[in-house]
This record gives C-alpha cells, sequence and structure tokens, in this order.
C-alpha cells in the first residue's frame, strides 16, 4: 500500500473502506539473525535501515509495550543539527540530511518541517561561543546564520528583548532545522520495516540474555526463548536496567525530563527559539499549542513523571524570554526517562558479548538523532564496523579519556 | 519532594543539590594496585537501579550537610536519610 495524494482522494470517495492495518502482529519465531531489543524511534530506525540500507533478512524488533511507546511518544519534537564538536556535529548533520529526504525514503507522512531553530545569545561572550559553534557547523556541512539584535527582532519581535537582566544581544540560526511529527516517524519507520519484513513483536519484553562462551545466543522474553546471532539494544531510558541483565554496569543514569504544552493558540511562533540565559525552549505544533520545555529535574528517575520546581523554573524562563506566554493556559505536561550519559554524547558501539551491541546514552537529544542514530546502529550491526560520522561514539571512550563533552562540565549526568 | 534531615526535620528538596549514587563515598585508594581501573569504575560507572536508590544530596541552602537519601526511583518516596558524616564514621559508603 503506497500513500499518496491521489490514494488520498479515492479513499475518500470511497468511503476511506480500503485503509489497512500499517503493520502485521506476527508471533516471534525461533530463531532471528538480527534481534532489536526496543521497539521506539532508534529500534525500529535500525530495524528499517539493516532491511532496506544494508539488505539483511531475518530481523525481529521486541518491544515491551507497544511501538513507539517510549521516548519517541513523548519528546518536543525539535531537528537540527547545531553541535560544536567534532566527535558530533557530522553525525548530527547526517540525520538532518536523512530528516530531509526521509519522507520520500519511507512513504509516510512524518511531517518534518524545516522552520528554523534560534538559539538566543545574551552577552558578548555568548555571541563569540555562538560564532564558533556557527563555524563549527558549516565545517561539517550544516548551515548557520549569526544573527544581531534587529535580525532577532524581525523574526520575532515579541520577544522582551530589554530584559534587565538579560537582554537579547542576537542568537544563531539554523534555518534547516525544525521539528517533525514525532508518532509519524515512529510509525513511518515500523511501516517501512514491516513492508521489508521484518517482524515487529511487541507485548514481548527481554527478561535475560543467553549468552555462551561469551557468545550472544538470543533472548529470554515474556513469550518465550528467541534465538538470535546478533542482538542490538536500544532501550534509551531502560538502557541500565536492561544491560544489567548482560551483567553489564553502564556509564548512565536514568533521568526524569519533562515537557509541556499549552492550550491550541493561533500561530505566534513559526520556528523554535531557545532561551540563552536560562533552559527554556519553544515551538508551536501545527494543532496550535506551544511545545515547550527546559531542564531534568536532576536526580535519578523511573518515573516518567517529575516534580514542581522544574515547572515553576521552565516557566520562569518562558516568562523572561516571552512574557506573552503567561496569558497562556497549561494543557498538559509530563515526563520521559533518559539515559544520561557521563559525557552527555550517545553510545553506539559492540559490547565485551561477541555479537551484543547497544545503542544508548542519548540524554535528551535522542529525537533529532533517530535516522542517523537507526542508520548507524545497522551499519554496525550489519558490517561490525561504525559508520563514518559514529566513530567517536564508543563505549570505551570513557575509560581512554576521550569524551565528548559538548558542555564541559564533567562526569556528572545532571548538568548535561 | 521533601527530605527528612536528620537534624533538621522535613526539608524541600530545593534546598539540596543532588550529586548521585552513594557509592561515591567509597573512593578508591589512588596508591593502591589496579587504582586506574578502580577510578574510571568509581567515576564513570553507574548501577543506575530502578527501585531503591541510596544517593548523595548536599544541603546547599541549608546546613551544609552531606546526607545519604534511600529513594525509590520508580515512586520518588523516600525512605530514609542520613549524616553522610555518620556513615563514614561507622566505616561504611
Amino acid at each position: 500500500m503506497r500513500f499518496s495524494g491521489l490514494r488520498v482522494i479515492k479513499e475518500a470517495l470511497t468511503g476511506h473502506r480500503g485503509w489497512k492495518p500499517l503493520w502485521r502482529n506476527p508471533e516471534p519465531k525461533p530463531e532471528y539473525d538480527f534481534i532489536i531489543v526496543g521497539g521506539g524511534g532508534h529500534g525500529l530506525a535500525t530495524a528499517y535501515y539493516l532491511a532496506s540500507t544494508f539488505g539483511q533478512a531475518r530481523i525481529a524488533v521486541l518491544e515491551k509495550g507497544w511501538l513507539g511507546s517510549g521516548n519517541i511518544g513523548r519528546n518536543t519534537t525539535i531537528i537540527r543539527s547545531n553541535y560544536l564538536l567534532p566527535g558530533n556535529e557530522p553525525f548530527y548533520e547526517f540525520s538532518m540530511k536523512l530528516w530531509e529526504g526521509l519522507e520520500q525514503e519511507f512513504n509516510f507522512n512524518a511531517m518534518v518541517s524545516q522552520r528554523g531553530i534560534l538559539n538566543l545569545c545574551h552577552s558578548d561572550g555568548q555571541r563569540d561561543a555562538f560564532r564558533r559553534r556557527g563555524n563549527a557547523m558549516l565545517l561539517a556541512g550544516a548551515d548557520a546564520e549569526l544573527l544581531d539584535q534587529d535580525g532577532v527582532r524581525a523574526m520575532y519581535p515579541f520577544l522582551n528583548f530589554d530584559n534587565a537582566r538579560f537582554p537579547i544581544k542576537g542568537g544563531l540560526l539554523q534555518r534547516r532545522a525544525g521539528t517533525a511529527r514525532h508518532d509519524g516517524v515512529a510509525w513511518g519507520y515500523a511501516r517501512g520495516a514491516d513492508l521489508r519484513g521484518v517482524d515487529l513483536i511487541q507485548n514481548c519484553e527481554v527478561t535475560g540474555f543467553r549468552i555462551e562462551g561469551g557468545a550472544i545466543r538470543g533472548v529470554e522474553t515474556t513469550r518465550g526463548y528467541i534465538g538470535a546471532k546478533k542482538v542490538g539494544v536500544a532501550v534509551a531510558g531502560s538502557s541500565g536496567r536492561v544491560m544489567q541483565k548482560a551483567g553489564m554496569r553502564l556509564p548512565i543514569e536514568s533521568h526524569v525530563l519533562q515537557a509541556f504544552v499549552s492550550e491550541g493558540l493561533k500561530p505566534c511562533i513559526d520556528g523554535v527559539i531557545t532561551f540563552g540565559a536560562g533552559h527554556f525552549y519553544v515551538s508551536q505544533s501545527d494543532k496550535g499549542g506551544l511545545v515547550f520545555g527546559g531542564d531534568i529535574d536532576g536526580y535519578n528517575s523511573y518515573a516518567q513523571r517529575g516534580n514542581l520546581p522544574v515547572v515553576e523554573d521552565v516557566i520562569e524562563g518562558g516568562m523572561a524570554l516571552m512574557p506573552m506566554i503567561g496569558r497562556a493556559r497549561l494543557l498538559r505536561s509530563w515526563g520521559g526517562i533518559m539515559d544520561m550519559s557521563m559525557d552527555g554524547s550517545p553510545i553506539i558501539d559492540a559490547t565485551d558479548v561477541d555479537g551484543l551491541y547497544l545503542n544508548a546514552g542519548w540524554c535528551y537529544g535522542g529525537f533529532k538523532a533517530t535516522p542517523a542514530s537507526g542508520y548507524a546502529f545497522a551499519h554496525l550491526l550489519a558490517t561490525g564496523r561504525p559508520h563514518d560520522t559514529a566513530t567517536a561514539f564508543r563505549l570505551d571512550r570513557f575509560r581512554r579519556g576521550a569524551l565528548i563533552d559538548e558542555k564541559g562540565v564533567g562526569a556528572q549526568p545532571n548538568l548535561h | 519532594m521533601l527530605i527528612p534531615h536528620p537534624l533538621l526535620g522535613p526539608r524541600d528538596a530545593q534546598e539540596f543539590t543532588y550529586l548521585g549514587d552513594a557509592a561515591l563515598l567509597d573512593r578508591p585508594d589512588g596508591m593502591a594496585e589496579g587504582a586506574e581501573a578502580a577510578f574510571f569504575d568509581y567515576t564513570y560507572l553507574r548501577d543506575n537501579p530502578a527501585g531503591l536508590h541510596r544517593e548523595l544530596w548536599f544541603h546547599e541552602q541549608g546546613d551544609r550537610s552531606w546526607l545519604v537519601v534511600t529513594r525509590d526511583t520508580v515512586t520518588h518516596e523516600i525512605v530514609s536519610a542520613e549524616l553522610a558524616s555518620d556513615i563514614k564514621r561507622r566505616g561504611g559508603a
């Protein structure tokens, strides 16, 4: 079943009787060549690229709940490639390029909208840092523009430019950044993988790994034992819990991050805006709600809900940046579990167990990375070598001292 | 969250700064054999449990004591809080 404008018109004229479920609901087979643990964005993307780009077969995705029930279903949908460090920026720019062709690639409307992201700066030092970051982005093939105050004013006249403590001096703009429909991304990858023969197995929790002679043999699940030649784990906030079943401790702490959405409003914010003096960012969804967020709560948590002090902190940031937000009512808030790594950067690597691979440590930046993460993980699983843009995301970099610490705050996950 | 401070009674968690797993109290001996591996483990690896977690909170906006708080990471329920100095004095971590 191919989606197209013509198809929508045809279905509209024939009572929408032709739409079918987007994927099968298969029983697990006794053995697969590849098992991906985790049916979220990264796991589904990995299965998709394994089957499509790398031409592999006999692939299954095992998901504890329903597809896309983790962080792909609860993020703030921003896509961007505005990183500084050489270990990161080429990877995120690769992801940005995959976003740009994603909907044609998997024939599904992921509502990728390149509406631009503007990082505001509030001091001369911050402007210098943004200039450096913009140059790093340009060197990696991304786009970046440094705006002065007038340039920002032309885009967003409603911002609080003359805030006594944090006046807005300018901003770093990436026009190709933007937002995407988060669930649509999961569904598009799931459908694309299913069409290429991947078994998407839901309500199937991995309860253990069968490891013999230092090599993976398969996984124990709530639906019985399933054999596998290679197992890739992409379970975000649950990484510590799952890898502990394989006897591994990770350089990761799980933390809760909250996000918020206001009541639906008329269009007022075209792109994504981030406050440079506190932690606050905002965009407006196509339904009209202001989608915004800020810092993690800062303590280990698996609760998928946070506490009020961070709500207050985020809203204070919003009020300092754009006082008009005080007139909007908050509709919903929720929390997700972040796999905060010790340097704030991800891990895509093999483990000490032969055939067991790990994709983790995305902190609160995993959504934008979904396509490249899946691509690079599939590359690693299929070829045994890291993808060219992901060579720095090694598990042993902490032991080697080769950290990728964008913020330079050290081994303190709640500061990243 | 309210943290039951052993000296000051229930205090708002906002008065505290969070550091992490209380295993950090048990700093390896830098002069010992295998110190490099021990420090890698100490600095970077965490148990990260879902459930009861013993963790270090610093009462920065209060009496500036370090507490070891036992808290459930699934429910955020705080089970107990002790002075880290008491635990060290007893020779524990």
